[in-house]
């Protein structure tokens, strides 16, 4: 009996794990492309708001869940498009301009609620679709086939993306413009054209991570994201710029997370605790950073403008 | 193959080319010579699309055309290996030389393909590199072989090397330069960029000399000219291209080191245990391609860099670790290669820039304060003795020439009347008038019964002043040798790591024969 308990516990830590891995995988992915390419994108968290609110209100008023996601998608199009535009274009100082872009997406998305909804009112969440044959297998199928497409969707990305990166020339391109941006424009690539589009893919993504963070909960309030959009960022370091060490990271705070929220249901954390059990992940996230990241080099133009000599 | 016909490009304040005509021919090998900020490289640049000329006209195979980017020169069959290398280091070979071109797979990569040629293309003109090799494990001069690849590669006709030897050892260059002749065997025409003159002579089938933005002279034969013709036209003036020396006199050791280990920035051994010994009154000279642990053993001396293990006797003192204030009270000054980061205060008037070693001296001072009269009097006396120009002493010393920060810093170093004098570099990047003047100044330092170490990647300078030369190579002194007994083929071997006592007698031999 007690056995069986603590099975379906784990099982549910784990399911829940991976749910709450996904904002931030989609994210961290969006910040992998930018940065490989030499764009450090600190705005993630206001873009990743602005998708959710954008997400959440389609959702509220329409009541189509994808059309939520496609809506949080254009959203963070557009923020990714004014980031380029900020960094690339006008060459600004990066970690600077993207704390401006997130108080933006922080404050614009709680005003917009303020005056659109007022009272929070719950949304539908994205339906779980069980994958048929695996979904049945024991223990496995429940924690890993019985998700909603986004779940899939977000973890089918990764392969996506290493193989972007290191099979095409749009990755070369990334890649190199990264590293060198002079050696890559003396051939004639466009670093501000590469740049562009890979800060477009992080603003896509991160907006798709709000949308999808919102819908998952079913519900937007104030500073929904709770920073997540800086855990992402700090996610690349993490993962050392590479698509499965984003993901192990996400997974590794989406589990922390959920571990930490069992225990507070089960009580075996006291109520009086939780402000100091929610602060584990950010924590555990820290020190994994300073003792796995130091080994890896950044890339080595990464948050320098590129501006070409008159 | 190429015309350019008055060529104008301004920058603010200075006319870097003031109505230039060049020309080159189809299996040509043409120089362009000159000081620096004689306008070479900004020509390069203007023809490559790098800049945009004020006025003038570029011919291709006798047609007019519009370079507005590199990609442009590309397309027209031009190629340019730059000084410092287009090269992204964490890239292969092949992916280097594939960038910027259409993929026969689009949107996939095709480095199998890419990688085949770059293999037949180093067959025949003499650059064998693996195309899978990652730039940043590559040598120096592999890296310049897949610069050379890239532009053979995009088909570049007429290509474009500026100081393309500044980093390779003697032979390495010989290597180059058959390639080059290879190259122009083929039809294809090269612009070499350079200042070392008994290259260029060599090499060249024609020179043009810059000098201020304007030709000044033109060589179609340079078998008839020699080195101190075309400084004369580089300058203006008569150049004395080796300092006039007495024999040293060298009296008792002054600098002893011993076993010195140090390490580079990335934390690995730079300095892999050197014993070396400068005596009062003599010259000797560490010569080495950059990179083997010059930088780090002169900074070890200077206290600017903690030593891992051994000892530096300055007398009978050992200052190995000590602080650089202390390193300057035993009487050692240092004239760092890092002239405006560690030689100079950019920012700071002429005057400021002099007192920085000594702002401590009890001359200089008035109880807490400066002696303003006193500075200003020590600014006057060394502008003057070391013939610094500059406009005046409250000047910032960033609106100097290269030349005239060097000499400046040198007047500041020497006047200190120092025991030991570290000189890194001390003419890299100086006009040939003020390296005249520098190299003088050192010879009559060490005649003062100074011990002097000079650290130079230019070889012609280390056999100019030299009076005992140690070859250094991956952190360790290959040799020492008497400045009456150096061949420079055989030190060119040594400063490739080979010992003069096994492959490097033959070497030596044949480097004999070939003379």
């Amino acid at each position: 009996m007690s056995d069986l308990l603590d099975q379906a516990i784990v099982v549910t830590a784990i399911a829940g794990g991976i749910r709450l891995a996904v904002p931030l995988l989609l994210a961290g992915l969006g910040e992998t492309f930018g940065q490989r390419s030499g764009v450090l994108n600190l705005g993630v968290d206001g873009i990743m708001l602005l998708g959710a609110f954008a997400g959440y209100y389609t959702v509220l008023q329409i009541g189509n869940v994808w059309l939520g996601l496609a809506v949080g998608l254009v959203v963070g199009a557009v923020l990714g498009l004014a980031t380029a535009f900020i960094s690339v274009t006008l060459g600004a100082e990066q970690g600077i301009s993207g704390i401006g872009v997130y108080l933006f997406g922080l404050g614009l998305s709680d005003l917009l609620f303020q005056k659109l909804v007022g009272t929070p009112r719950p949304i539908d969440s994205f339906p779980r679709v069980p994958i048929p044959g695996l979904s049945s297998i024991p223990v496995v199928g429940e924690m890993f086939f019985r998700h909603s497409l986004v779940v899939y969707l977000a973890f089918l990305l990764v392969p996506a993306s290493i193989f972007v990166i290191n099979r095409t020339t749009f990755g070369m391109n990334i890649r190199a413009v990264g590293e060198n941006p002079e050696a890559a424009d003396s051939v004639g690539v466009s670093v501000a054209r590469v740049r562009y589009a890979t800060v477009l893919i992080g603003g896509v993504l991160a907006g798709m991570a709000g949308a999808a963070l919102a819908i998952d909960l079913g519900i937007f309030q104030q500073n929904l994201t709770n920073a997540q959009g800086f855990i992402a960022v700090a996610l690349v370091y993490f993962g050392a710029w590479r698509p499965l060490g984003v993901m192990g990271g996400a997974l590794l705070y989406g589990l922390v997370n959920s571990v930490v929220l069992q225990l507070k249901t089960l009580g075996i954390i006291p109520r009086s605790w939780s402000d100091i059990a929610a602060m584990a992940p950010a924590v555990i996230t820290i020190l994994a950073l300073v003792l796995v990241a130091r080994r890896f080099r950044q890339p080595a133009a990464l948050a320098k403008p590129f501006l070409r000599e008159a | 193959m190429l015309e350019l016909r008055g060529i104008v490009k301004r920058f603010p304040g200075v006319l870097a080319n003031d109505g230039i005509d060049f020309e080159l021919l189809p299996g040509e090998i043409h120089t362009l010579l000159g000081e620096n900020g004689a306008g070479k490289s900004t020509l390069m640049k203007i023809v490559y699309g790098l800049y945009r000329p004020d006025a003038g006209e570029i011919l291709v195979d006798g047609t007019r055309v519009d370079i507005h980017r590199p990609t442009d020169a590309i397309e027209l069959g031009i190629g340019m290996v730059h000084q410092h290398f287009m090269l992204v280091d964490t890239l292969t070979v092949a992916e280097n030389v594939a960038m910027g071109l259409r993929s026969s797979r689009r949107p996939l990569t095709d480095l199998d393909v890419v990688a085949e040629r770059i293999v037949e293309l180093g067959e025949r003109f003499g650059l064998p590199v693996d195309p899978h090799a990652v730039i940043w494990q590559l040598s120096v001069g592999q890296r310049q072989r897949v610069e050379i690849l890239k532009a053979l590669y995009r088909d570049a006709r007429l290509l474009i090397l500026d100081e393309p030897t500044a980093v390779l050892t003697p032979q390495e260059a010989d290597q180059l330069f058959d390639t080059l002749r290879t190259m122009t065997e083929d039809g294809r025409g090269i612009i070499f960029i350079s200042h070392k003159l008994r290259e260029v002579l060599a090499l060249s089938d024609r020179i043009t000399v810059l000098r201020h933005g304007k030709v000044v002279g033109e060589v179609d034969d340079p078998t008839a000219v020699t080195r101190e013709d075309l400084a004369r036209m580089m300058v203006g003036r008569d150049v004395k291209l080796a300092p006039d020396k007495a024999p040293a006199r060298p009296g008792p050791a002054r600098l002893r080191v011993r076993g010195l280990r140090v390490h580079g920035d990335r934390g690995t051994e730079a300095v892999s245990g050197i014993d070396l010994e400068v005596r009062g009154g003599e010259i000797v000279g560490i010569a080495g391609v950059s990179g083997n642990g010059q930088r780090e053993l002169a900074e070890a001396i200077a206290g600017l860099r903690r030593p891992v293990a051994g000892e530096i006797l300055v007398g009978e003192v050992d200052v190995a670790g000590s602080s650089p204030a202390e390193i300057h009270a035993a009487g050692v000054r240092y004239i760092s290669e890092a002239r405006m980061r560690e030689g100079a205060i950019p920012g700071f008037t002429v005057a400021e820039n002099l007192l920085l070693v000594d702002h401590g001296d009890p001359r200089f001072r008035r109880g807490v304060l400066f002696d303003d009269r006193a500075i200003e009097e020590h600014g006057r006396r060394l502008v003057a003795e070391y013939r610094v120009k500059t406009p005046g002493l409250d000047t910032p010393v960033e609106h100097l020439s290269g030349g005239n920060i060097q000499k400046l810093i040198v007047a500041r170093e020497l006047s200190a009347r120092p025991d030991v004098l570290i000189a890194a570099q001390p003419t890299r990047g100086v006009d040939i008038g003020a390296a005249e003047y520098i190299h003088a100044r050192l010879v009559e330092e060490r005649d003062r019964g100074t011990a002097v170490l000079v650290i130079s990647e230019d070889l012609d300078e280390i056999l100019a002043l030299a009076d005992r030369i140690a070859v250094i190579y991956e952190g360790r002194i290959v040799d020492v040798v008497d400045r009456a007994e150096a061949d420079r083929e055989v030190l060119g071997l040594m400063m490739a790591g080979g010992h003069p006592g096994s492959g490097g007698e033959t070497a030596a031999a044949a480097g004999g024969a070939a003379r």
